[in-house]
């Protein structure tokens, strides 16, 4: 009854193509983006932006990446985690080895050098696809592990191989508090979130979504295999980069190679696969998802088990959690395999025909 | 000449331990075109049922001879991986036929998870031993041709020749038996071999228990080597480069790309690895994969990759 397009006409090709044809949907996303700015700090307490909104944020960046190139390209990528390292630690040599570099700048030269090793690491997505590219960029992830590890020129000769970063700011403004780094890495997502909606809209975009839907019908019909692909891998890994620097040092301020191990590449697959390939949203769905659950586990387990009378070990959360973990991702596979963008618009169909059923 | 040979030969058991895990890459992949993901989870699982399970069974029922104690273990752990496998079919692939690959890759993750937090929930997390009696002790060979022989090491010599002796076995299980021959009926085309009357459940179920199988054979081997523990399931993550470079569908390939990645490994270690730092030997397979895979996209012995528009 609300939700609906009625006597909403389209009168120039401007209004046919904007992001958000319908009125409801603008107003929707307005809404959220004016909450998210301005009534969050309001309401929310400290360890709330520390345990779950500033790593959803970075999560959400980061997973919008690997959707430009799995979703929209589909090409599998298993070293999302190595190019957010790449990102971070690149951003972290700019940022020491240059006086007076602003750390903006260093977290976007540090996307830049992601997207420039990124590039490097997609040509063999020119002679192999699907599975043996997986493993393909298992390679990278394997070979920064490492190089982050033993080369101490990356680590700037830290002793102990872990790095940190302090007394962050932007043009002036110190980025200190939780709320200050809220905002910080609330507008880059949004800016980047927009421009990647706008990219997938773009020629480029089309381009990427070809190659993914048959890449030798594509190529026939005169899109550059080469360009799309290490456009996409460029794009994502520039995305990852971002993310990376942002996560090491907005989030962590001080981290050593562990926090971009693989199993943060398998995090960032599944935050797209859970939330959907192929869709801008789902990158957030997919990230919120995977954030939340294991500390939402982690509280409730123990809660569940004081109930029943039962006391559950330390270990025995963690290993609940694997299993709860894996039986869900097992159940929304098989449930819905388009992920929870697929349910989102599925509900939004069954709302504009709400309360008639045809 | 000498430390080069003991190098090669190092190598070339280590080999053959990845392509033992490789096979059970292989297996899946052929029947049901699904990258198991979860066989490293598979390893470590059968390997903490068969150690639990050799320290239980002597204390529940009172027999003290280890060798029946390790049977007996052997047929428990079998049989839990009949289940496991049983399981995973019925509840999971069965509802997710013709989904695309990236799916199926993601399922097996979320079995690889649900594996790993059951194992260790219910088995424990310690650091188990499996003790089949392999023999620990090195043995020197070819003293007469070299000076100071070479170091072979017996266990190593052992597992090599049972992952030979099971490869063995399968190939003949595939060539020679009703039920091989159906497999890789299934392998070659699931809509056709369901035509002509083969239950592909049924074979999906096979073909799970037989890389529970290998797995449970090469976590007991793994096992006696590294104590068992958690990092048995990334045992799986170094055995990948070895399936890419020998090519999913086939079955020497697991075993000529385990051989090669097993020398190029070692062989790198020890002249290569004093100039960059060390500890290449995990980035050093993949890469070698990489360049094969950049003239050979399916792999050395895969089928070959036909495109149609």
């Amino acid at each position: 009854m609300f939700y609906r397009e009625n006597g909403q006409f389209k009168t120039s090709y401007q209004s046919d193509q904007q992001i958000f044809p319908i009125a409801q949907d603008r107003w929707a996303v307005l809404a959220i983006m004016a909450f998210a700015f301005v009534g969050v700090p309001f309401l929310v307490d400290e360890y709330l932006f520390r345990a779950i909104l500033i790593p959803f944020l970075i999560l959400a960046l980061a997973a919008l990446g690997v959707n430009l190139l799995v979703g929209y390209c589909g090409q599998i990528t298993l070293g999302a985690g190595a190019f957010m390292a790449v990102g971070a630690y690149a951003g972290y040599n700019f940022l020491i080895r240059i006086d007076g570099m602003p750390m903006l700048a260093a977290i976007l030269l540090g996307g830049f050098v992601s997207a420039l090793v990124g590039i490097v690491f997609g040509i063999p997505s020119l002679r192999v696809r699907g599975l043996y590219l997986a493993m393909a960029t298992l390679a990278a992830q394997f070979f920064w592990d490492w190089a982050f590890l033993r080369i101490s020129w990356f680590t700037n000769d830290a002793p102990s191989g872990s790095v940190s970063v302090s007394n962050l700011e932007l043009l002036g403004f110190p980025i200190e508090s939780p709320l200050q780094k809220y905002l910080f890495c609330l507008s880059l997502l949004v800016l980047f979130a927009l421009l990647a909606k706008n990219m997938t809209r773009s020629a480029m975009g089309r381009q990427w979504m070809a190659i993914r839907d048959m890449d030798v019908a594509a190529e026939v019909i005169g899109i550059r295999p080469m360009f799309a692909k290490l456009s996409a891998f460029a794009v994502s890994s520039f995305y990852l980069g971002v993310a990376g620097a942002l996560w090491g040092f907005v989030h962590l301020g001080s981290w050593e190679p562990a926090a971009f191990s693989i199993d943060r590449s398998f995090q960032l697959l599944f935050m797209v696969i859970i939330g959907g390939m192929g869709s801008i949203m789902g990158s957030f769905f997919g990230a919120a998802f995977i954030v939340v659950l294991p500390i939402f586990l982690n509280q409730f387990l123990p809660w569940l088990g004081n109930l029943v009378g039962i006391h559950i070990s330390t270990a025995g959360v963690s290993h609940a959690e694997f299993m709860i973990f894996g039986a869900l991702i097992v159940f929304f596979l098989i449930v819905e395999p388009h992920g929870i963008a697929r349910l989102w618009s599925t509900g939004k169909e069954k709302l504009r025909l709400w309360p008639f059923p045809h | 000449m000498a430390f080069f040979l003991e190098t090669l030969i190092g190598g070339l058991m280590a080999g053959m331990l990845y392509s033992l895990v490789a096979l059970g890459f292989v297996l899946i992949y052929k029947a049901s075109g699904v990258f198991n993901f979860a066989q490293g989870a598979l390893v470590l699982f059968a390997a903490l049922a068969m150690a639990r399970f050799s320290e239980w069974l002597p204390a529940w029922t009172g027999i003290e001879n280890p060798v029946l104690a390790n049977i007996g273990a052997f047929i428990v752990a079998g049989l839990i991986m009949f289940v496991v496998a049983w399981l995973i079919e019925r509840l999971v692939l069965r509802h997710l036929v013709n989904q695309e690959g990236a799916t199926l890759l993601m399922v097996t993750l979320g079995i690889a998870y649900l594996l790993e937090g059951i194992g260790q929930g219910f088995f424990g997390n310690d650091i188990y031993k499996i003790d089949v009696g392999m023999p620990k002790e090195p043995v020197l060979v070819l003293e007469n041709m070299f000076e100071g022989g070479i170091l072979i090491n017996k266990e190593d010599f052992i597992a090599a020749l049972i992952a030979a002796l099971l490869v063995g076995a399968l190939a003949l299980f595939f060539q020679k038996t009703a039920t091989g021959r159906a497999l890789r009926a299934v392998a070659d085309d699931h809509q056709a071999a369901q035509s002509i009357g083969i239950p592909l459940s049924r074979i999906w179920v096979i073909i799970w228990c037989v890389a529970g199988l290998v797995a449970l054979v090469a976590g007991i081997i793994w096992g006696s080597k590294l104590g068992v523990q958690f990092s048995l399931a990334t045992v799986a993550l170094r055995a990948l480069p070895v399936v890419i470079l020998g090519g999913l569908t086939s079955i020497p390939g697991a075993i000529v790309g385990g051989l090669i990645i097993g020398v190029g490994e070692k062989l790198s270690e020890v002249y290569l690895g004093p100039y960059v730092g060390g500890g290449i030997e995990i980035w050093f397979a993949y890469m070698l994969a990489l360049v094969f895979l950049l003239f050979r996209p399916q792999g050395l012995f895969g089928e070959k990759i036909i495109d149609r528009v």
